[in-house]
């Protein structure tokens, strides 16, 4: 179990880490979701030891590590990038870890071969990593992390520049390889379907602050403010300005149509409409209509992306199957006050209601 | 069909041909002398030796005289390179990994101490080391080219760092390896260029430079381009000595560029050369 409390950390004024309070347990997969520059890696190295939180306190099983040097922390960290040692072996590599550490040679080898194994690399041990290709490297890279069995594994976007078969083997295999050891896995991503897909615990950060933290599903579910239902979607959150007065909730003010579905107070609202909630047929008698024009279209093959303006913002419909919109066309899409998610304007912060 | 100009010189090797003649002719003529006696030297103009002999070569290498300043150079640039890159690869991982106030003044104030000819240098020079007591050592001309030789090695050395990811120190620290043993058995392989060019610069600074070799040197640490200036004498000069002289001055350095010439190929394509 790994506790961060209220760590905050500045680097020359700028925000790194701003009152993060965190448990991170073993045998979930702990799941750091943002964009870019969010702060995961900047939080990963606070929970790493490579940088000290100006404040806060970081518990390891109950005892504050923050003194501890890197070196005595028992933590693995995968980056990104493939970072390997250029000048040794892939066996070496892996082995490098267990040797600082004194183990026997038996050990060594022992744990090297099964790590090796279990990333499928066992047979290009006498290579340099150089001479391996992007995924093998990254694959040396998880392996000195597995052959460790540190207590605390730091995977910072590890898949991220892996070709796309590779990734979704390893994004299955990688959790249940490290919990086998009984670690804390700390996962950063900036895909919020990779976090859906690990399913852990996951913590949206934005801009050195956790927007949210809980169970994967419920958090995409019931996001508690607009920044954790932005970072949790993919394609972004379609939003517009809205008003409740008496019964009726007006969209832009009147240009998006009004609804008597939604049961708030009065006052000033936004409300966020997931991409795949926008639908070109209508489906029930309460659903609003949008009148607008096609800006791009994008087809995946079984799917559609619709971009198109709606009150001032960007929106996005998402689609299935094959829907071909030319640039600049009229349509008509649907929406349904079921599905909306309605936050607070001023504050930003998620309202139970609808 | 026969290619055309298969028998005969293409026109594009012609200027680079005659270049590599122009600049070999000086080094040709330095070896062809050092083959002559002086009476063939002085009295006629050939373009091979006509009356080969070796007897300059052996006068050097048998007079103790001569052959120390051999020694004398040889000693006191191993003991430059050794000093400038012990002092370079520290303050070049400072300067490659950590930001600290006035960083970059003091990295480019380091440089600018090759901008001054070394002759400023040699007054103030002369002073210290007599103050100290160590005029006519090797290791006062060893200290004294590191003004020169450490700036350039930290710079060389800090470009070649610079190119090695930071996150490869920190997965070292998190994999246990304390400073020392991450850089000597991790950094610096990965820098080798880097190290071996550092060396070949600082290693043909200080074989070549006379001035204040000369200048901080009597009898006991004298280098051998000082010991050439003997060759002149109420005779004339011994021409044929000094131009073997020459020659084995030269075969060091040709050395040391033939066994590196790979990093520096590499040096150029990678670091700051």
């Amino acid at each position: 179990m790994l506790e961060l409390t209220d760590i905050s950390r500045r680097v020359s004024g700028e925000v790194i880490a701003q009152g993060v309070n965190l448990r991170l347990a073993a045998g979930v997969t702990n799941i750091l979701l943002g964009p870019t520059l969010s702060g995961k890696t900047s939080l990963m190295r606070i929970m790493a030891g490579l940088d000290r939180p100006d404040s806060g306190d970081l518990r390891f099983n109950g005892r504050s590590v923050l003194g501890v040097p890197v070196q005595k922390r028992n933590v693995a960290m995968v980056y990104q990038q493939f970072i390997n040692y250029p000048s040794l072996s892939v066996y070496d590599n892996i082995a490098s870890p267990l040797k600082v550490a004194g183990a026997g040679r038996g050990e060594i080898e022992e744990r090297v071969r099964e790590a090796a194994t279990l990333l499928r690399i066992d047979n290009q041990l006498d290579k340099l990593p150089a001479e391996l290709s992007g995924g093998q490297q990254q694959r040396v890279a998880l392996a000195r992390a597995l052959a460790k069995r540190a207590e605390l594994v730091l995977l910072d976007e590890p898949l991220a520049n892996l070709d796309y078969k590779l990734r979704e083997e390893l994004r299955v295999e990688l959790p249940e390889l490290f919990h086998s050891h009984g670690a804390v896995l700390v996962y950063a991503t900036t895909e919020p379907l990779e976090a859906l897909i690990l399913d852990g615990h996951v913590a949206v950060l934005h801009e050195g602050r956790v927007a949210q933290d809980g169970p994967a599903r419920e958090v995409y579910r019931a996001p508690v403010n607009l920044t954790a239902a932005g970072a949790f979607s993919d394609p972004p959150l379609n939003r517009v300005a809205a008003r409740m007065q008496g019964p009726t909730l007006t969209l832009a003010e009147g240009e998006g149509g009004s609804t008597a579905a939604a049961r708030l107070p009065e006052g000033a609202y936004t409300v966020g409409v997931r991409p795949h909630h926008v639908r070109l047929e209508r489906q029930h008698a309460q659903d609003i209509e949008i009148r607008a024009k096609v800006v791009v279209n994008e087809i995946t093959g079984s799917e559609s992306f619709i971009h198109f303006n709606f009150a001032g913002e960007r929106w996005v419909a998402l689609v299935h199957g094959v829907r071909k919109l030319d640039p600049g066309a009229a349509f008509a899409c649907y929406i349904n006050p079921r599905d909306f998610l309605y936050f607070d304007a001023a504050t930003g912060g998620a309202l139970a209601a609808g | 069909m026969n290619a055309p100009g298969r028998h005969t010189v293409p026109w594009r090797y012609i200027v680079p041909v005659l270049y590599i003649a122009f600049l070999l002719l000086p080094l040709y003529w330095l070896l062809n002398t050092s083959f002559k006696t002086n009476q063939e030297i002085l009295s006629s103009f050939t373009l091979w030796p006509a009356d080969f002999t070796l007897d300059n070569y052996r006068h050097i290498l048998t007079d103790p005289s001569w052959y120390s300043g051999y020694i004398n150079s040889t000693l006191y640039v191993v003991m430059n390179t050794a000093i400038a890159l012990a002092v370079a690869l520290p303050a070049a991982y400072a300067f490659s990994r950590y930001r600290f106030l006035g960083d970059k003044h003091l990295f480019f104030w380091l440089l600018s101490n090759r901008m001054a000819p070394p002759a400023v240098f040699v007054l103030p020079f002369f002073q210290l080391y007599s103050a100290f007591g160590l005029i006519d050592t090797h290791i006062a001309v060893a200290l004294a080219h590191c003004l020169f030789n450490v700036p350039l090695a930290v710079w060389i050395l800090e470009g070649f760092m610079s190119g090695i990811p930071r996150e490869i120190d920190e997965t070292a620290y998190i994999d246990g390896y304390s400073f020392g043993r991450f850089f000597a058995l991790i950094f610096m392989p990965l820098i080798r260029s880097g190290i071996g060019i550092a060396a070949f610069f600082c290693f043909m600074f200080s074989w070549v430079e006379l001035l204040i070799a000369r200048t901080l040197t009597v009898t006991e640490a004298k280098p051998i381009a000082a010991i050439m200036t003997r060759t002149v004498s109420a005779s004339g000069l011994d021409w044929g000595v000094l131009t073997a002289a020459g020659v084995l001055t030269i075969i060091p350095g040709a050395l040391v560029i033939y066994f590196v010439r790979h990093h520096i190929a590499r040096g150029f394509a990678l670091g700051r050369v």
